[in-house]
């Protein structure tokens, strides 16, 4: 369990029809936040390719499977990432992710698919996959600059 | 999302508004490919002012439609990028891919 001020819980079924309302949500909460508009943007784009994910590849387009996500504003006190930031977990109980294809496709590559992972890693400052309990764990990560916090004040 | 067709000689213009993503993006694709593969339209034009939202899926669906275009020769057109879909394109680094106009004067002129 992630440490951190918890802002919301969602309980999802693995439904495509869902995603639009996890967005609408998603962009309130990072507007509140303070995250400028185009941040707001980058977490609602990042949030929504990974649900697309799981629905896709965790559950194979299966539509009343369970999606759990949690937001929480948290502290980070790390060499490469310091200071206050919002924390996104997304948590299905599909197969174990293959890490092997995790890695996206190149991009010079004119074809369709492949994308969501690369806007993911995009618009995160963090990006992580992990296994427990038997469910598919991300971990995304998104820094509030200074600015922002300023506004907050 | 919403869409409609409107025809003008030899071309097609799909006005598209909302969200395209996993839910609604297989409705465009579909739309779009009918016009290339099965009419056989010479030049296929997409309005996009007025989408608010574009993930992987919908920029996938842009990309079969110009990949079916160049199957058949026929063109492949977007106008009206807002803000938020241009920077999804831009991500995907496949915005210079297609062909791109400010507004409907341009796409159907040239």
């Amino acid at each position: 369990m992630s440490q951190g001020n918890l802002l919301l819980r969602m309980e999802l079924r693995s439904d495509p029809e869902m995603l639009c309302a996890v967005r609408g949500a998603l962009a309130h909460l990072a507007e509140k936040l303070g995250f400028p508009e185009a941040e707001c943007r980058a977490v609602v784009l990042a949030v929504d390719e990974a649900l697309t994910n799981i629905i896709r590849h965790a559950y194979g387009g299966q539509t009343e499977q369970p999606i759990e996500a949690s937001f929480r504003r948290i502290s980070l006190d790390e060499d490469a990432l310091r200071g206050e930031a919002l924390e996104i977990v997304l948590e299905d109980r599909g197969p174990a992710v293959d890490r092997e294809k995790l890695c996206g496709r190149p991009l010079e590559e004119v074809r369709p698919g492949g994308l969501g992972l690369h806007f993911i890693r995009q618009s995160m400052d963090r990006v992580e996959f992990r296994r427990s309990n038997g469910r598919n764990q991300l971990h995304l990560v998104k820094m509030l600059r200074k600015a922002e916090l300023q506004k907050l004040s | 999302m919403q869409i409609a067709a409107r025809h003008l000689d030899k071309i097609t213009i799909f006005d598209i508004s909302g969200d395209i993503d996993l839910a609604t993006s297989p409705q465009l694709r579909k739309a779009v490919l009918r016009e290339l593969k099965e009419l056989r339209m010479p030049r296929v034009v997409l309005n996009l002012k007025a989408v608010r939202y574009i993930d992987s899926s919908g920029v996938a669906s842009l990309v079969e439609g110009l990949k079916a275009s160049r199957d058949v020769g026929s063109r492949f057109v977007l106008f009206g990028l807002n803000t938020t879909v241009r920077e999804v394109l831009q991500l995907s680094k496949l915005v210079k891919i297609f062909e791109i106009y400010e507004d409907e004067d341009q796409a159907l002129a040239i």
